[in-house]
């Protein structure tokens, strides 16, 4: 056991880079491209000409830099980002920040991976079509579902398309005209309410009983002959299991609707509970949270969608089939919707994650679970201590799972020191910044921190004491949480209104240059 | 049998694991998942393979069943079609291996992550230049979750209800499209000339009407042919008040106008050309460019990351531009939706934009342009082999017509593998009035040698059938 040290005096790297057009110098070379010999330049004459003036380049202004200065620039702006490998990132509820083995980065750059193009021959891929056969048969055994398509490249996209699913199984019954309803609950994530209104439906939000939990009553009276389904996660983002999720199942199944597991938070049950047992027809994984695959600063990631064989016929086309000697793309779901990627899934994210759970296995999945439940309530039971901090719908009788949503309502009325400056504060301490809560904020001042299986005791222990002096200074010496970050790579902005005014706000250099520096 | 200690779960040890059951006050674990009643209980055990525990085993699994593959490293390499093979710089390879951008986590304001919202800043305003833009999103999925946003935006925007797209589109990407349109949205295929690919102005015309968003064209095309009628295009959609969405392969952008240029009022296009590793079609990320007008912006689905300044004087910030338009702050009254995306690829693709500079963008352009046309010499003197199919010129793709050889594409790709060369994209599914044509694509990574490869062995292939 280490001695637990809040890190007093670390400091974010601070390189005050240039933006990279401000280091260009004309006629500098980052990298040459290889030329065709003269026997091919020869031969082929002036293409240029081929291209007519109005569709030729005029200027192109990108950067002029040597290469050891673009390697420079970018390592240092690597140096100004706090990746969950070098930190306690315990910080990001919702997201499941595990550690991402390097063994499964030295794999996806293995040019029999790295260099293989979707539409090589199958029988030239086969490891690959394995990899994907298998990965899918270990995801309907952790889901009890049927089958699983791979397209989808996040978690936001596998909802989507398990919306697209929905519309499509109406339309086939010809009823998506009368079915145009899908119900979700406030504390699953906002894509389950975003993605089906993007797929055509209408979005009716179930909101919590006095515990916390979705409101059954309200269901009741939501579900009619309109109702195409019901989106919902559970533990929901607040971390509480609805202990009677299957009756919400049997209520929306009751009126004929399609139900769909959002599993983002499949950490607390991974081996526990399976979407079956509940009966979902739908469920998908967060790949890249779940199964251990970096998160790439937002990407790419992985939604994998898994279906009970009667929907199986909608799935995006294709999944990967196997008929006892050889894999191959399967095309053979006739009431296919279509595609929603192009080619076949984010590979590399199917890769990794087929390493990380073979290296786990059964044993080691269902330790993922206990630990998480554990780290989370161990931390819990510390952090409920730290004065200015509560939870929501603290003292209900019930244990949060794998995460908690916290607020420090009660600081910021004591201080004046809410989440947002907490939040930026923690930064000082070598934190990456915490996950408040998605929006709307139904918790006021939230925080909300899921310490999966990856954090030891020491970094819970020092998750605990960087929040527990934080909250001290807030009653001590506000003015050092208000002003803060002060260790950071940046400091706080000094106009947020630029970001929503037109007249101020660039998402380029050259917009800045021209509302700026004129 | 005890469980192992897992080096990915520290807690697993035993002495640890008691730790926190003594804290939180319970004897096991099955007192917190007593909150998941019995009945929902998964009563089985998961029959999942046996695990290779060790790194050294596991990676001699992995490795194993990755041997299965052949490479493109090890095979000669002319499939392209929407993941293409370029020259990965070391640099590039370098940055994004790196645990900062590699583990960093999606949202992390910009003190903490200052770095890594100044690479995507930096990644967009390059691809900005690049397609004549001011304003640019995230990354998308890729190049059609791209077109799909550009066109429900454009619907918003008119509040128009049908899409004209290019009829010789990419089939996969237009599928993605007609999904995310729908239900609301219809899709429509304007004809194209056989002959030289181009758009067929007149049916354009004939469709195009007051309840058309916008019109989308690709340019070089899926078929690999430049639209030479971009500006004519601009000027008949705009004439009817619709938009104009060009989709481009940025890889081209050294020797083809920006977007912008002929009247594109978005640019869409893939990343992948620009330093990332084909990685069996997972190396796509997308963009999105328009003007930098609020009407254009206030649509966007996806984070926007803005410059701006910080409490320090003369130093730069960045937060999210205009947010409250996203689905994480407005749920289903937000603009579609936005997630995890493809983060890293854009970053892979600032650095590899600042590597090649102006000069290393219409090196790459030109001299693919140059190994194409002779390429096509060369193929042209195979006897049954018809090249160029299209009149009009090319970009790094075009299509050789095999009719003549009494042989189809499956056939003469099976018997290439033979000489290890990956032959070009079998088109006769997607665009059988081409008869037996593939799409062949032709890169910087080619040398004279490869190319006098192909033509060898598809001359064998041709005379031995």
């Amino acid at each position: 056991m280490a001695v637990v040290r809040i890190k007093k005096d670390f400091h974010e790297a601070r390189w005050c880079e240039p933006i990279i057009y401000e280091l260009s110098t004309p006629g500098m070379r980052g990298i040459l491209v290889p030329m065709p010999d003269d026997e091919i330049k020869r031969a082929a004459g002036d293409v240029m000409s081929d291209i007519p003036a109005g569709m030729r380049r005029k200027e192109l202004n990108l950067p002029e830099m040597d290469q050891k200065h673009v390697l420079q620039h970018y390592v240092r702006l690597s140096q100004e980002t706090l990746g969950a490998n070098l930190t306690n990132d315990i910080s990001e509820g919702t997201c499941t920040m595990k550690y991402n083995p390097r063994v499964n980065e030295d794999l996806a750059a293995n040019p029999n991976f790295a260099e293989l193009h979707p539409c090589q021959d199958e029988d030239t891929v086969q490891g690959i079509l394995e990899i994907y056969y298998k990965f899918e048969q270990m995801l309907k055994e952790i889901s009890g579902m049927d089958r699983v398509t791979f397209q989808p490249g996040g978690g936001n996209h596998a909802v989507y398309t398990a919306a697209s699913i929905v519309r499509a199984y109406w339309e086939a019954r010809g009823e998506l005209d009368k079915r145009d309803e899908i119900i979700t609950t406030i504390y699953s994530h906002p894509c389950d309410a975003a993605t089906p209104a993007t797929a055509g439906f209408k979005v009716i939000t179930l909101y919590p009983d006095k515990d916390g939990f979705p409101d059954i009553e309200a269901l009741k009276a939501a579900v009619s002959e309109r109702t195409a389904a019901i989106f919902m996660t559970n533990p929901e983002d607040i971390g509480l299991y609805n202990p009677r999720v299957d009756e919400f199942v049997k209520i929306v199944h009751s009126v004929g609707g399609l139900c769909f597991y959002d599993q983002a938070n499949a950490n607390a049950f991974l081996g526990v509970a399976r979407a079956r047992e509940a009966g979902f027809d739908m469920c998908h994984f967060n790949v890249h949270k779940t199964f251990g695959t970096p998160h790439g600063s937002s990407g790419p990631a992985n939604g994998a969608l898994c279906v009970k064989e009667e929907l199986a016929k909608f799935l995006p086309v294709p999944t990967v089939g196997f008929d006892g000697k050889k894999y191959y793309l399967d095309y053979n779901h006739p009431e296919s919707f279509g595609m929603v990627r192009d080619f076949w899934g984010t590979a590399g994210v199917i890769l990794k994650a087929y390493a990380w759970t073979m290296n786990l296995g059964a044993d080691g999945l269902r330790e993922c679970a206990d630990i998480s439940v554990l780290n989370n309530n161990y931390l819990e039971k510390k952090l409920l201590t730290i004065p200015g901090l509560s939870e929501c719908y603290q003292g209900n009788g019930h244990r949060r799972l794998e995460q908690v949503r916290y607020s420090w309502e009660k600081l910021k009325e004591d201080t004046g020191v809410g989440t947002t400056e907490v939040n930026y504060r923690a930064v000082d301490y070598g934190i990456p910044h915490y996950w408040f809560s998605h929006h709307p904020w139904e918790i006021p001042e939230p925080m909300t921190l899921e310490p999966c299986e990856s954090y030891s005791v020491d970094d819970l222990d020092e998750y605990y004491e960087v929040l527990k002096q934080i909250s001290k200074e807030a009653y001590e010496t506000p003015e050092v949480v208000m002003n803060a970050p002060h260790k950071a790579a940046g400091h706080k902005r000094n106009d947020e209104a630029a970001l929503d005014d037109p007249k101020k706000w660039a998402t380029t250099w050259k917009a800045y240059l021209r509302k700026h520096r004129k | 049998m005890s469980k192992p200690v897992y080096p990915y779960i520290p807690n697993s040890v035993p002495e640890q694991k008691q730790r926190l059951l003594n804290e939180i006050g319970i004897d096991s674990v099955e007192e917190i998942f007593k909150e998941i009643p019995d009945h929902l209980r998964y009563k089985g055990e998961m029959k999942l393979p046996e695990p290779f525990l060790s790194e050294y085993e596991l990676r001699r699994h992995v490795e194993g069943i990755l041997n299965k593959n052949k490479s493109c490293k090890e095979y000669t390499n002319f499939l392209g079609a929407g993941t293409w093979q370029h020259y990965v710089p070391s640099v590039v390879d370098e940055i994004i291996t790196r645990d900062e951008f590699l583990t960093a986590y999606v949202v992390g304001d910009a003190q903490g992550d200052h770095g890594k919202w100044q690479a995507l800043f930096e990644s967009a305003s390059m691809i900005g230049e690049m397609t004549g833009f001011e304003a640019v999103n995230k990354p998308t999925y890729d190049w059609a979750n791209a077109i799909a946003i550009a066109c429900r935006m454009a619907a918003r925007m008119t509040g128009r209800r049908e899409i004209l797209v290019a009829g010789n589109m990419s089939p996969r990407r237009l599928s993605v499209v007609v999904n995310y349109c729908k239900p609301e949205i219809k899709v429509e295929k304007v004809k194209y000339d056989k002959d030289t690919g181009l758009m067929d102005l007149n049916d354009l015309k004939a469709k195009i009407s007051s309840n058309t968003a916008a019109v989308y064209f690709e340019n070089p095309s899926y078929l690999g042919f430049i639209e030479l009628q971009a500006e004519e295009i601009a000027k008949i959609a705009h004439d009817n008040g619709a938009e104009v969405i060009a989709g481009v392969d940025p890889s081209s952008l050294g020797v083809l106008a920006a977007p912008a240029d002929y009247g594109a009022d978005f640019a869409v296009g893939d990343y992948q050309p620009l330093g990332l590793h084909m990685q069996w079609g997972g190396g796509l990320a997308g963009f999105v460019c328009t003007r930098d007008e609020e009407k254009y912006v206030a649509e966007y689905p996806g984070l926007l990351y803005g410059i701006t300044t910080s409490v320090k004087e003369g130093e730069y910030s960045f937060g999210e531009v205009f947010y409250e338009r996203t689905s994480y702050a407005s749920r289903e009254k937000g603009k579609d939706f936005i997630g995890t995306t493809t983060a890293l690829w854009g970053i892979a693709a600032g650095v590899y934009m600042a590597l090649m500079g102006p000069q290393g963008f219409r090196d790459l352009g030109e001299g693919i342009m140059q190994r194409v046309k002779y390429t096509q010499g060369l193929l042209s003197n195979i006897k049954g082999v018809k090249v160029p199919v299209l009149k009009s010129p090319s970009f790094k793709e075009f299509i050789v017509n095999f009719d003549d050889t009494g042989m189809t594409v499956a056939q003469i790709n099976k018997a290439l593998l033979e000489h290890k060369i990956f032959g070009g994209l079998d088109l006769s599914q997607e665009f059988p009035e081409y008869g037996q044509s593939a799409l062949y694509c032709i890169t910087e990574v080619h040398t004279k040698e490869d190319l006098k490869k192909l033509a060898l062995a598809l001359d064998q292939v041709i005379k031995v059938l």
